[in-house]
């Protein structure tokens, strides 16, 4: 029988593509892993459904748990609860923080319609400042929206809240 | 065809086509974009909305080729079917027009998009549920962005308004399709898989009137409304589209990077 945590270790040494400070478990990519019948199952989730990154991970899982002598691998996708970033530890913002990322923040109640959406203080991740603004919910990566310090004056990423 | 044996293998594959169909392809239009978007935030944007539906249309292609249980994968579904099987709305299939045409079919789109994937939510499919559940969370910023530049746009130069206002005009008769309801939808409907479409008709109203009088665009009257792509009967401009989104993979058949 095979632990899980000692599985769960081997995981932790891949990372987002994107973002690599962050690896798969902690970023909530990784919903289960366990061995069944004598194989282990490695319970995938996408961040965003049409992130490019996902591919690249799940070759990347099957790459490492072979590495760590585990040859016989399968990759299953699952989709429900779908992901978001409240699943995102104290610890995985701090690590976000300092890679210069604004981290996610928890997210509230909301209409299904918000078309001027009173905008969340995002902190500078360089220079702590809450004077900035959003240019763009749309960044160089899905789950990334473009924004500006005023204070400092560094374009900066900050992780979507969904 | 699945009018005349509507089981429910059936109908859960059109529905599901259907779904994937509508959002490959507007996905493929707004991919044309890549690299001519009018400013550099808006090109990644509009990529990143191109994602989304590319990632959503996989999987309910996905969705579908299980049903259909014919050992056919989504990615064959998306390349090797022909246009006449193709289940879209005419509306996603139209060139992309200027700027303002874009966004005005973005718009009127993600209004229906956004309340269709909120409804599929509690679809008795649960297949479809988590679908909609993971896109729902998209396609609330897809319609917020289309609203932002509908107002932008609308309420911005003479020039700017009159482009939009055309743009809606030259829509407007492609929107009545998303609402007409037909067999399969009556059975998904009876199935508790979707919503019966004449319910997502009010909210997306509420939307378009809303953001309409926010950008100083007049309603046009309903008149004649266009309908097909449900059946495979689409306009002239899906062929030119699927030629380019296809010929890859059907001159490199199994081809992987």
């Amino acid at each position: 029988m095979i632990a899980n945590a000692d599985l769960l270790e081997i995981l932790r040494t891949v990372k987002d593509p994107e973002i690599p400070v962050l690896d798969v478990v902690e970023l909530g990519v990784v919903r289960d892993v366990r061995e069944e019948s004598g194989k282990v199952v490695v319970e995938i989730t996408p961040t965003y459904s049409g992130c490019p990154a996902l591919q690249m991970m799940e070759d990347e899982i099957i790459a490492a748990l072979k590495a760590g002598g585990f040859p016989d691998v399968e990759v299953r996708k699952v989709y429900s609860p779908a992901w978001t970033t409240d699943w995102m530890s104290a610890e995985s913002k701090a690590k976000l923080k300092a890679y210069g990322v604004a981290p996610p923040h928890v997210r509230e109640a909301e209409p299904l319609i918000v078309l001027e959406r009173a905008r969340h203080t995002v902190a500078c991740p360089y220079c702590g400042s809450s004077n900035t603004e959003e240019k763009s919910e749309f960044g160089s990566t899905a789950c990334k929206s473009i924004n500006f310090c005023n204070s400092c004056h560094q374009p900066f990423d900050s992780f979507k809240s969904i | 065809m699945a009018e005349e044996r509507a089981t429910s293998t059936d109908t859960l594959l059109e529905y599901c086509l259907r779904l994937g169909d509508d959002r490959l392809i507007l996905g493929h239009r707004l991919s044309e974009w890549c690299g001519h978007g009018p400013i550099l935030e808006e090109d990644i944007a509009l990529a990143n909305i191109a994602l989304d539906f590319l990632g959503q249309a996989s999987h309910a292609l996905e969705v579908a080729a299980a049903a259909e249980g014919a050992g056919r994968s989504a990615d064959d579904l998306a390349f090797f079917r022909e246009g006449v099987q193709f289940r879209n709305l005419l509306i996603v299939e139209l060139p992309r027009g200027d700027f303002a045409f874009t966004i005005a079919r973005q718009f009127l789109f993600d209004a229906f998009s956004v309340h269709l994937m909120d409804a599929l939510q509690k679809s008795a499919e649960p297949r479809i549920a988590e679908l909609a559940a993971k896109a729902v969370k998209e396609d609330r910023y897809h319609v917020r962005h289309s609203a932002e530049w509908m107002v932008k746009l609308g309420d911005g130069t003479d020039e700017s308004h009159t482009r939009l206002q055309n743009a809606v005009n030259d829509l407007w008769r492609f929107t009545g399709e998303m609402f007409l309801a037909d067999p399969v939808d009556d059975a998904a409907a009876a199935a508790g898989i979707a919503p019966a479409a004449s319910t997502l008709k009010e909210k997306w109203d509420a939307v378009v009137n809303d953001v309409f009088a926010r950008a100083n665009i007049t309603r046009p009257a309903d008149e004649v409304f266009m309908r097909g792509g449900r059946t495979g009967k689409h306009t002239e401009h899906l062929g030119h589209l699927l030629a380019e989104m296809q010929i890859v993979a059907r001159s490199h058949p199994g081809a992987e990077w």
